[in-house]
């Protein structure tokens, strides 16, 4: 798939997709969280970023103008289309993986829309605000838990270790900055993810300090998201996505 | 005729519309209504979402829609907007006593709440008996805006309408 030539297309897909990406991933949990009040919580965030998620592609389809509309952005594009960050798209795992990646991604998106906030473009500030209301209690849900669960059980802790090395590879490509992040941010539009990553990098080393868990060192960054390049979870994550309106196109609720 | 309709015929249009969650405020009242303009013959109606992902929005505007038209005004454009951010700030005194007869804890105090970020929930006084001895459940409750409470002393299970 060519890269788009419009830089604010190609971010409102970011921002769009890792959110609906997301909350596919936490909306799977429906019915089968640990405890009711878990279950009510992710799927309660699950529809916070359907919510953000509409919203940023509703924009990217005003702003590319081709007479899309956020459906079909969401459910008639293939994998390499998709723009949301590796980490979102990565399997549940167990509950204490699900927490792992949802506050590695809360923390980001915290200090992420913290800045996109004062964007020069409008429809951003507006929705970074916004946003940045509801990932205000998602981190404080995850990181309560990382810190419960890490300073736990030896079998908690254990499973949150072992969630860090398998979440730890994606999340350099948080952070990856190309070309369409240094035109947006010569216009004051886009975020600087430097100013991200060090707030990133002290919030994660508080929490996991109290959750008695060790940051990895010496990891190889996956990274890709920007070219749509994934892992292999996000075709399959789609086909479930998408089957309806794949195989009933047109179809209407 | 709709030459002939005002701004204030319209808000009080927009105040016999219950909010499809909480019925007993409005969404004038609850502050999703945002702005009422008049354009030529049309009506443009602006509301915001409590939640990004609030899924009665569609439902709202669908009863705007049908209640002006009932009223004879057809010709209506609804528009989302999402500056100012909603806050349960605007919540005025009469609706948080209406959500407290309902039985949902009223939004205390001001949203710009930083016990958000400490762990330590507030205290939240039943909306039953007013003890303010109550334990929260769970951060998340029945939709986007609530938290699940309960009250130790009459022991009855509560919601509480966050503050945003």
């Amino acid at each position: 798939m060519e890269k788009t030539t419009n830089p604010l297309f190609e971010y409102c897909l970011r921002l769009g997709d890792t959110s609906l990406i997301l909350s596919q991933r936490l909306g799977e949990w429906c019915g089968h969280g640990p405890i009711l009040e878990e279950d009510i919580a992710l799927t309660n965030i699950a529809l916070d970023f359907v919510g953000q998620a509409t919203a940023f592609l509703k924009y990217a389809a005003q702003v590319e103008g081709k007479g899309r509309t956020e459906d079909d952005l969401s459910f008639l594009r293939d994998a390499r289309e998709f723009r949301n960050l590796l980490i979102a798209e990565q399997p549940n795992g167990d509950y204490g993986q699900t927490i792992m990646r949802q506050f590695l991604v809360s923390t980001f998106l915290y200090y992420f829309y913290g800045e996109l906030k004062s964007s020069k473009d409008s429809m951003f500030a507006a929705l970074a605000e916004k946003s940045l209301k509801e990932v205000t209690y998602h981190l404080r849900h995850s990181s309560s838990w990382v810190i419960r669960l890490g300073d736990g059980t030896e079998e908690s802790y254990k499973r949150m270790k072992s969630a860090i090395d398998e979440l730890w590879l994606f999340t350099g490509d948080m952070f990856d900055m190309d070309e369409v992040d240094k035109t947006l941010i010569t216009q004051g539009i886009a975020v600087d993810l430097n100013k991200v990553k060090a707030s990133w990098d002290k919030k994660v080393k508080e929490v996991f300090t109290e959750a008695t868990l060790a940051i990895p060192e010496n990891v190889f960054m996956v990274k890709g998201s920007h070219e749509g390049k994934h892992t292999e979870y996000l075709g399959h994550l789609l086909a479930e996505m998408q089957v309806l309106p794949r195989s009933f196109p047109g179809a209407q609720w | 005729m709709i030459s002939t309709i005002t701004k204030e015929e319209i808000w009080n249009y927009l105040n016999e519309i219950p909010d499809p969650e909480v019925p007993v405020i409005n969404i004038v009242e609850l502050g999703i209504a945002r702005d009422v303009e008049l354009r030529n013959d049309k009506v443009i109606v602006s509301i915001t979402p409590t939640y990004s992902g609030c899924p009665a929005m569609k439902v709202i505007e669908e009863d705007i829609l049908r209640v002006l038209k009932e009223k004879g005004v057809a010709d209506v454009e609804i528009k989302m907007v999402y500056s100012p951010v909603w806050t349960t700030d605007w919540l005025t005194e009469t609706a948080k006593e209406k959500l407290r007869a309902y039985g949902i804890a009223p939004p205390e105090k001001t949203s710009s709440d930083k016990s958000v970020l400490t762990l330590h929930p507030k205290v939240i006084a039943c909306p039953r008996c007013r003890s303010t001895n109550t334990s929260l459940i769970s951060q998340f409750g029945s939709t986007a805006c609530k938290a699940l409470y309960r009250c130790n002393d009459c022991k009855e299970p509560f919601d509480y309408f966050k503050c945003h």
